[in-house]
């Protein structure tokens, strides 16, 4: 068998790495229908205002509490408001709290983790901080912060990103330091790779699967987080077009007038299951043995 | 033995494979693994399924025992054991085969057994489940059991958990689990690969007794020839999910019928087979198709003898403390390396041999400045390495290069392997990119692989292939030595020769040493110049390779050196009265002060620890 030529067999294994993410992602139903569904909701938020949208925050007292009608596609609110225009644009602060949450959240983390899993003194020190954010509820300190300061959709981002940043942390160390110990970072420190390409080289390419599944997760907790700090009034200042600005407002008044509620609640839905099912298909396709569920 | 068998082969077999296929679904296609093979095993014979990784032979024995996922696999075709066939039976009747008439040990005893749960507990659950004795009597069977599989003092052992047994103990309690409803079929998959040597010896010494009291049949899986030689009375080969040959172990040991089977057996390593050889030799060719070998060219002296050695390792010592309890107090010290001195040449193989814990790694991270030694001189080309660190250290790493067990851990799965051998070379600095790239093309043909396999990721390689871009990669920075850390220990035999040559062709090219660490003592012969032999962290001979193997004068060495199997069924090991050694530990107690060695010179560059 030793002029078997197993140098010049050629493997039945061809594709790419790239070619084959993308089939798996394509055969992942889930993934495909989530990242479609996500996909509209950014489109119309970001072409809110050619999508035949008024102005969502001009008050029209005359008519208040209006039901479906060719002027008003899904009505108007208390004040008269067209509730179409305050959909559509209250997609854009749903979206944007929720990027903004899972890209800081995951960059902030994913640092530290990657810091506290490779150096060894410091991970002690790093993780009993985080411990210590993870000890604060979000809706404390989104309060406090808006007491401090006042309500705005910086602050709601901060909050959030505040309670999310220990879990990717943690996670992200929990990943390098089963890393750390692979022989192929071994094989690096061996042919004189200082810690830095160590770390950015060789572990953060292979930690960054679990980091992306993560924030589409933090991306959905942080829509439903925002939502929920609006409703009690710690989030966006209430003028805003917010989904949950939008439910609080209708809450009172969901039995004469259900779609104040049930819009911008099914909007919320879609988008937080969207973006769930697109990470579900996402850790299928990073799943180191590519088997996926089907 | 053989009449037994022909009386035997007039009865029902106890298992009868007919047209076994089976076939894996993978990215929605199913792909055969095993195609429509047949095969017999007669009450009371050892049956040996052997082959390379991927020929399908692990596969067969979970099928028999109906240990595949329905899901992703699926079974044609019959298997009947003893008239009764497994294919059409419910898994819950399956379920009361498996452990009762159908036994099973696997390769790694550890993951095996509960660790949670003590051993006279594990083993008397089986017996309580499928003979429903008393737990009382479970127990006194169970210690009956351990006695039976040669386990000293059985009765404290019960009530002991797995982490208290070393590796060849657990396999032992294994044994005695699988025997412990006296099966008519015992599947054994590679049960000794990952023992050392001279349990290996103790393991296939203990199923060969302990079949021969009763009319159990065994299949015995395992890549390797020197233990079918030693255990089957057939022997099966697998070929990529074919059947190639079939008959009597003595007689395709004495005349291979088929290509491949010619191909298999001389691509593995005999032990002896390089005494008349003054240089380190490459493996013969042989040619797939007809079978025949092409003779390796002698191998050509390497060694600069003149000149001053390249790596000198003076009285080098590792001790990594043992912390216990709730304030981590220094309960002892594990003694991994101790006292070690040895040189090496330019162009010459130095291999450390010793079974597993015996130091040899911890010498060699260390020489690579993986782990920090405890005492010692390390000096490469006159300069003292074991002291600097930081940026010279890194600097001084291009010196040395490293080629590990495991290819494709020692690859980033996420970096291309072009960019991979690119890679040392950036660090340094020493080339552009462009010259880098260029050089990285030129070391994949140097290590026999394409250079469009460049931009390919290291997954889409064989194990073998993935070894010689490892080697590329250690290539990369011209290094003087490579420490070979048990580097061809996991390939199939045929590649394992591969990369034997190529590491061969390499040194006689380039003039480089080696520090091959390894157990397995065939191959240490056919790459070394010289050889030391390490046990309990101390090297306890040392000497040129052909002095070592033709005349070893250490008791270890002598112990080591018989325990390897011979590929030849007609020099069957003796069995060893002595039956089981445990494994001496490392561990010391704290204010441990190891004795002060005396080396005895016995030959010309030949020593030997008094």
């Amino acid at each position: 068998m030793v002029g078997a030529n197993d140098h010049l067999s050629v493997l039945p294994v061809t594709e790419t790495g790239g070619r084959r993410a993308r089939r798996t992602f394509l055969r992942h139903s889930g993934a495909v229908v989530g990242g479609s569904i996500l996909f509209i909701f950014l489109t119309i938020s970001l072409l809110a205002p050619l999508l035949w949208t008024s102005d969502p925050l001009s008050v029209e007292p005359m008519d208040r509490l209006q039901g479906m009608s060719e002027k008003h596609w899904f009505g108007t609110d208390m004040h008269g408001r067209d509730l179409y225009s305050r959909v559509v644009y209250g997609g854009r602060v749903s979206l944007l709290v929720g990027f903004s949450v899972a890209f800081l959240a995951s960059m902030i983390g994913g640092l530290i983790g990657l810091f506290a899993g490779f150096i060894r003194p410091l991970d002690g020190p790093l993780m009993r901080v985080m411990d210590g954010f993870m000890s604060i509820p979000p809706i404390m300190l989104a309060i406090a912060l808006v007491a401090l300061t006042r309500g705005s959709i910086q602050n709601v981002i901060i909050a959030i990103s505040i309670a999310e940043i220990p879990r990717v942390s943690r996670l992200v160390r929990g990943v390098v330091l089963t890393l750390r110990e692979q022989p192929y970072i071994e094989a690096a420190i061996s042919m004189g790779a200082g810690p830095l390409r160590v770390v950015f080289r060789h572990i953060l390419p292979n930690a960054i699967g679990p980091i992306v599944v993560q924030a589409t997760f933090i991306c959905a907790s942080a829509m439903l987080a925002e939502a929920a700090l609006s409703f009690i009034g710690a989030g966006t200042p209430p003028i805003t077009p917010s989904w949950g600005n939008i439910l609080a407002e209708g809450r009172m008044l969901w039995q004469i007038h259900p779609a104040m509620v049930f819009l911008p609640a099914a909007a919320l839905s879609v988008t937080v299951l969207a973006v769930n099912m697109l990470g579900d298909g996402l850790s299928d396709i990073f799943d180191p043995r590519g088997l996926g569920k089907s | 033995m053989h009449a037994t068998h022909e009386a035997n082969a007039q009865l029902q077999p106890t298992l009868s494979i007919r047209d076994l296929t089976i076939s894996f679904r993978r990215d929605g296609i199913w792909t055969p693994a095993v195609q429509q093979i047949s095969f017999n095993i007669s009450p009371g014979e050892i049956v040996a399924l052997v082959g390379e990784s991927g020929s399908g032979k692990s596969v067969t024995a979970l099928s028999i025992a109906g240990l595949l996922d329905a899901k992703v696999s699926r079974v044609e075709g019959e298997i009947f054991l003893g008239g009764q066939s497994l294919l059409t039976l419910p898994e819950r009747r399956m379920c009361e085969l498996r452990g009762n008439k159908i036994a099973m040990i696997f390769q790694e005893p550890m993951t095996s057994l509960n660790p949670v749960l003590t051993i006279g507990r594990q083993i008397s659950e089986v017996l309580v489940k499928h003979r429903g004795v008393s737990e009382k009597e479970a127990l006194r069977e169970a210690e009956r059991l351990l006695e039976q599989v040669r386990i000293p003092d059985a009765r404290s052992r019960l009530t002991q958990y797995p982490h208290n047994f070393s590796g060849g103990m657990r396999q032992r309690v294994m044994i005695a689990m699988a025997l412990a409803c006296r099966p008519k079929l015992l599947i054994a998959d590679e049960p000794t690969t990952a023992l050392d040597v001279t349990v290996q010896a103790q393991i296939l010494d203990l199923i060969k007794d302990l079949q021969a009291d009763g009319d159990m049949a065994v299949l015995f899986i395992t890549h390797d020839m020197g233990v079918v030689a030693q255990i089957a009375d057939r022997t099966v080969v697998m070929y990529r999910g074919d059947i190639v040959e079939e008959g009597a172990t003595p007689e395709i040991f004495r005349a291979p019928a088929r290509p491949y089977t010619r191909a298999l057996l001389s691509a593995v390593p005999v032990l002896g087979s390089m005494a008349d050889e003054a240089n380190p030799r490459r493996y013969p060719i042989v040619d797939p198709v007809t079978g025949n070998p092409q003779p390796a060219p002698p191998g050509a002296l390497t060694v600069d003898t003149r000149s001053e050695p390249l790596l000198v390792v003076k009285n080098l010592t590792a001790r990594f403390d043992v912390r216990t309890g709730l304030f981590g107090r220094l309960s002892g010290r594990v003694h991994a390396v101790e006292d070690v001195s040895f040189d090496i040449k330019v162009g010459e193989t130095l291999s450390l041999v010793g079974e597993s814990g015996c130091g040899k790694s911890t010498t060699g991270r260390s020489i690579m400045r993986l782990i920090e030694p405890t005492a010692g001189e390390i000096r490469l080309d006159g300069q003292d390495i074991g002291s600097i660190s930081g940026a010279q250290l890194r600097d001084h790493r291009r010196n040395i290069q490293m080629i590990f067990q495991d290819p494709f851990a020692s690859l980033n799965p996420s970096m291309r392997i072009g960019s991979a051998i690119m890679e040392p070379m950036i660090i340094h600095g020493r080339v552009s990119r462009t010259q880098a790239h260029d050089r990285a093309v030129d070391l994949l043909e140097i290590v026999g692989l394409k250079r469009e396999t460049f931009n390919r990721f290291p997954h889409e390689f064989s194990g073998g292939q993935r070894q010689r871009i490892c080697i590329a990669r250690a290539l990369a920075l011209e290094p003087k030595l490579i420490v070979a850390d048990e580097s061809v220990s996991a390939l199939d035999v045929s590649i394992k020769a591969q990369i034997i040559n190529l590491m061969l062709e390499l040194q006689e090219k380039l003039g480089l040493a080696y520090l091959f660490i390894s157990h397995d003592m065939a191959v240490v012969e056919r790459v070394s110049h010289r050889v030391a032999v390490m046990y309990l962290g101390e090297i306890v001979e040392i000497g040129p390779r052909r002095a070592i193997f033709s005349n070893p004068r250490h008791p270890y060495t002598r112990k080591l050196l018989s325990a390897v199997p011979v590929p030849d069924p007609s020099v069957r090991l003796k069995s060893s009265p002595q039956g089981v050694t445990e494994f001496k530990s490392p561990i010391r107690s704290v204010g441990y002060k190891p004795p002060v060695r005396e080396y005895v010179q016995v030959g010309d560059e030949h020593y030997v620890l008094s």
